[in-house]
């Protein structure tokens, strides 16, 4: 019988104990981010595709073609040319097909002039294949003519 | 009889009060969404309307447009009648209620046991959603509702019988009246006239949510065994209606209980009473419903009836014979 009104008042305090947890959770900070108004700054180490870099508003690379050979899926096409008055070779085209990368990274390793890094860019989506079976990164580098 | 102002007063207060019951249906369903958002320390909607204001429309609308499904074997008289049966009693349970001493739509003499009989429906109604649905998640979730209902029903009008012993009347509004000036004198600290009266609030409580499925005693839903239970095969305002009295039959729980053992309009401390010391109440009492689900798990079927069966039939019969020994001892 005194186990009986034990059990009783245990339960009721076990009860009041969980009820006052949600409540004081109530006034917590929230952890919720409004992400299509808000968004977080990426790690540093997240891969995205590919981009150029820019040195003085031209691409660093020079043509080499060592991230072409580099790439086992072979989605990189790079073509350039030997301009006047410049000392080295110029990119006139480079091509990513997105759909076929693995973001394996074996281009940026094998850049010798430190001309490729990863984007943060997370936000792809498309309603079309076309979209990204050739982005045009000389482009998205600011055209390098 | 009935003069023609008697009639269109009684009309007026139908409209009213369906008004009032949609309107809190709607922002009781956000303001459950927005209190389980901040005890899971989220934000609920925020999209609709500035802080959300605007969703429980945007819901409405959502189950307006939809198409209400009839399956192949379903019983169509009945599966199309269940939603109406389940909210037509819910909004008549209304009429009775006194928001203050002259704002009562129909003042009853039995307005207590009316209360009690309509929401009795409520259980016919889902017992005949879950059989005419055809499907065996609705079966099963129609015969949880009428064990968990008949296991419930039995304390809490144990409870509600010991307290007309006290107050002798049936009459809602009587019943308030004697609690008048102060919260010394509402039923809940009445401990002369019962020393219990605070368990029997617990119990009435825990009763009610009970009755009218709410978690932690939703086993008629219980959408992790029965996908959603009754209502499994329910689609747009279907759904909606049951949606809606679940809502109203809360309303009129914590109206009841607000009514019974807090003092209805009083005032706690016999300043300005008013209808809106009863919305105050109702409304808390609302919150602590939306409180409790949040914060405790679904209990198991059995454990669901030895808790009515063990615990709180027992005490709500000792709180009567206590109160009957009481009545006759103290004058």
């Amino acid at each position: 019988m005194i186990n009986y009104f034990k059990e009783i008042i245990l339960g009721l305090r076990t009860l009041a104990i969980g009820m006052r947890i949600t409540f004081v959770r109530m006034f917590h900070h929230r952890v919720t981010l409004d992400y299509p108004h808000k968004t977080v700054t990426m790690t540093p180490r997240f891969r995205g595709h590919v981009i150029l870099k820019v040195a003085d508003a031209k691409p660093k690379c020079i043509v080499c073609m060592a991230c072409q050979r580099a790439c086992p899926s072979g989605c990189i096409k790079l073509d350039g040319e030997k301009r006047e008055g410049a000392a080295r070779k110029s990119l006139t085209s480079y091509t990513l097909n997105f759909t076929t990368c693995s973001l394996c990274g074996l281009c940026v390793e094998s850049c010798a002039f430190d001309a490729l890094e990863f984007s943060k860019k997370y936000n792809l989506t498309s309603m079309h294949k076309e979209d990204y079976q050739a982005i045009d990164l000389l482009q998205q580098a600011g055209g390098g003519k | 009889m009935y003069s023609l102002g008697d009639i269109v007063r009684l009309l007026l207060y139908l409209v009213g009060l369906i008004g009032f019951g949609a309107f809190n249906a709607a922002y009781l369903s956000l303001l459950e969404r927005k209190q389980s958002a901040w005890m899971q320390l989220r934000r609920g909607p925020t999209e609709v309307g500035p802080w959300g204001l605007i969703q429980p429309v945007a819901d409405g609308l959502k189950l307006l447009s939809k198409q209400i499904l009839l399956p192949r074997d379903v019983n169509v008289p009945l599966f199309l009648l269940a939603p109406i049966m389940v909210v037509v009693p819910a909004i008549v349970s209304l009429v009775t209620i006194p928001f203050s001493e002259t704002l009562v739509a129909h003042r009853y003499n039995l307005g207590l046991l009316m209360i009690f009989s309509f929401g009795a429906i409520n259980i016919f109604a889902l017992l005949i959603a879950g059989w005419a649905s055809a499907n065996k998640y609705a079966s099963i979730g129609a015969v949880r509702v009428v064990a968990q209902n008949i296991a419930y029903e039995v304390p809490m009008l144990l409870v509600v019988i010991a307290l007309v012993m006290v107050t002798s009347s049936f009459d809602l509004v009587e019943i308030v009246k004697q609690q008048g000036g102060g919260c010394w004198h509402w039923n809940l600290l009445k401990l002369g006239a019962n020393p219990m009266m605070p368990a029997s609030f617990l119990i009435f409580f825990i009763c009610m949510l009970a009755e009218t499925n709410r978690a932690p005693f939703d086993m008629v839903e219980a959408e992790s065994e029965l996908i959603a239970g009754a209502f499994t095969e329910y689609s747009g305002m279907g759904f909606g209606l049951f949606f809606i009295a679940e809502y109203v039959n809360i309303l009129i729980g914590c109206s009841l209980a607000t009514i019974l053992f807090l003092g209805g309009w009083d005032c706690p401390f016999g300043l300005f009473p008013g209808p809106h010391w009863f919305l105050i109440k109702m409304y808390a009492l609302c919150f602590t419903v939306v409180w409790v689900r949040w914060s405790f798990p679904r209990t198991q079927f059995y454990g669901l009836l030895n808790l009515s069966w063990k615990i709180l039939i027992p005490l709500a019969l000792v709180n009567l014979l206590l109160t009957a020994v009481m009545l006759k001892l103290v004058p």
